[in-house]
């Protein structure tokens, strides 16, 4: 039985927040006839081929920039990282190498891969999502951290 | 030049849209994979809404060989589901569960002044590297 934490659910902001992730991508692809996908575009960067490092860094810049536009308008909200640093590291090698291997993340396989429904990406969807579930239940549930 | 600048505007608005939706929050994430706690469904219509956007684009995107900037159109090809593909997933899946953040997110949250997010990307990046270097190796061989 699942129960809802409506006190936490905020359907409202998360769909215009999705909205705003799908114009990115939808912009992207059909501006520069890419998919959107982070972990692509990042690790692209590390065997750069020329030519090929300006749009990456132009693209991360803007992820990375957007709070701080943001924050000249108004205040952000709330970042709360409950993980401690060895947790930390742990899980930003296993998302570097995962995706990697696994070909995308929750933009290129999640938002992308399930807007053109592939097939492939809903495979892997489905394994992250999977795996996230299953990680989260035996951290909070069966260790009790 | 033109090709950067798009990308410099499509990486603003996904991280504003990740910022909205509360997405560059790990707490927020973590609460939507804690299905067996109080569930906090707001990634699905995070999803949703994006999927909305992008099932439009990607039908007009495949009636068309050139981008509206004039490049080539790049759409993956392959529809082969395969080892890597899923136990890339899996690894990445559980990286996710640890710290709520997977690429995108800990990008925001870097960008926004988070040390533990700083912290969380420069292990992602190293991770890449190693999947770099674990490739390279493997075509020489």
């Amino acid at each position: 039985m699942i129960e809802i934490a409506w006190n936490n659910f905020t359907p409202w902001s998360a769909l215009a927040g999705g909205i705003l992730v799908g114009i990115a991508a939808a912009s992207f692809l059909l501006l520069n006839g890419r998919i959107a996908g982070i972990s692509g575009i990042l690790g692209g960067l590390l065997a750069p081929a020329k030519g090929d490092i300006a749009w990456r860094v132009a693209f991360l810049g803007g992820l990375i920039g957007a709070p701080l536009v943001w924050l000249t308008a108004t205040e952000l909200p709330a970042i709360e990282i409950e993980a401690g640093y060895p947790a930390l590291i742990i899980a930003g090698l296993l998302v570097g190498i995962g995706t990697r291997y696994g070909s995308g993340c929750t933009s290129g396989h999640g938002v992308c891969g399930l807007s053109r429904l592939s097939i492939r990406s809903l495979a892997a969807t489905l394994s992250f999502m999977a795996a996230g579930f299953v990680t989260v239940y035996i951290i909070r549930h069966l260790l009790g951290v | 030049m033109k090709f950067s600048l798009a990308s410099l505007f499509a990486g603003l608005v996904f991280g504003f849209g990740l910022i909205v939706s509360g997405m560059a929050n790990p707490e927020k994430v973590l609460g939507f994979l804690d299905i067996a706690g109080l569930w906090d469904p707001s990634l699905a219509f995070v999803m949703g809404g994006a999927i909305m956007v992008g099932v439009f684009a990607f039908a007009i995107a495949r009636k068309r060989t050139l981008s509206f900037l004039g490049f080539d159109m790049k759409l993956p090809s392959s529809t082969h589901i395969d080892k890597r593909l899923v136990l890339g997933g899996l690894m990445f899946g559980v990286g996710w569960g640890i710290a709520g953040f997977c690429p995108g997110p800990g990008l925001v949250a870097l960008g926004a002044g988070e040390v533990k997010a700083a912290v969380f990307v420069a292990a992602m990046v190293a991770g890449m590297a190693i999947f770099e270097l674990i490739e390279r190796n493997r075509a020489k061989a």
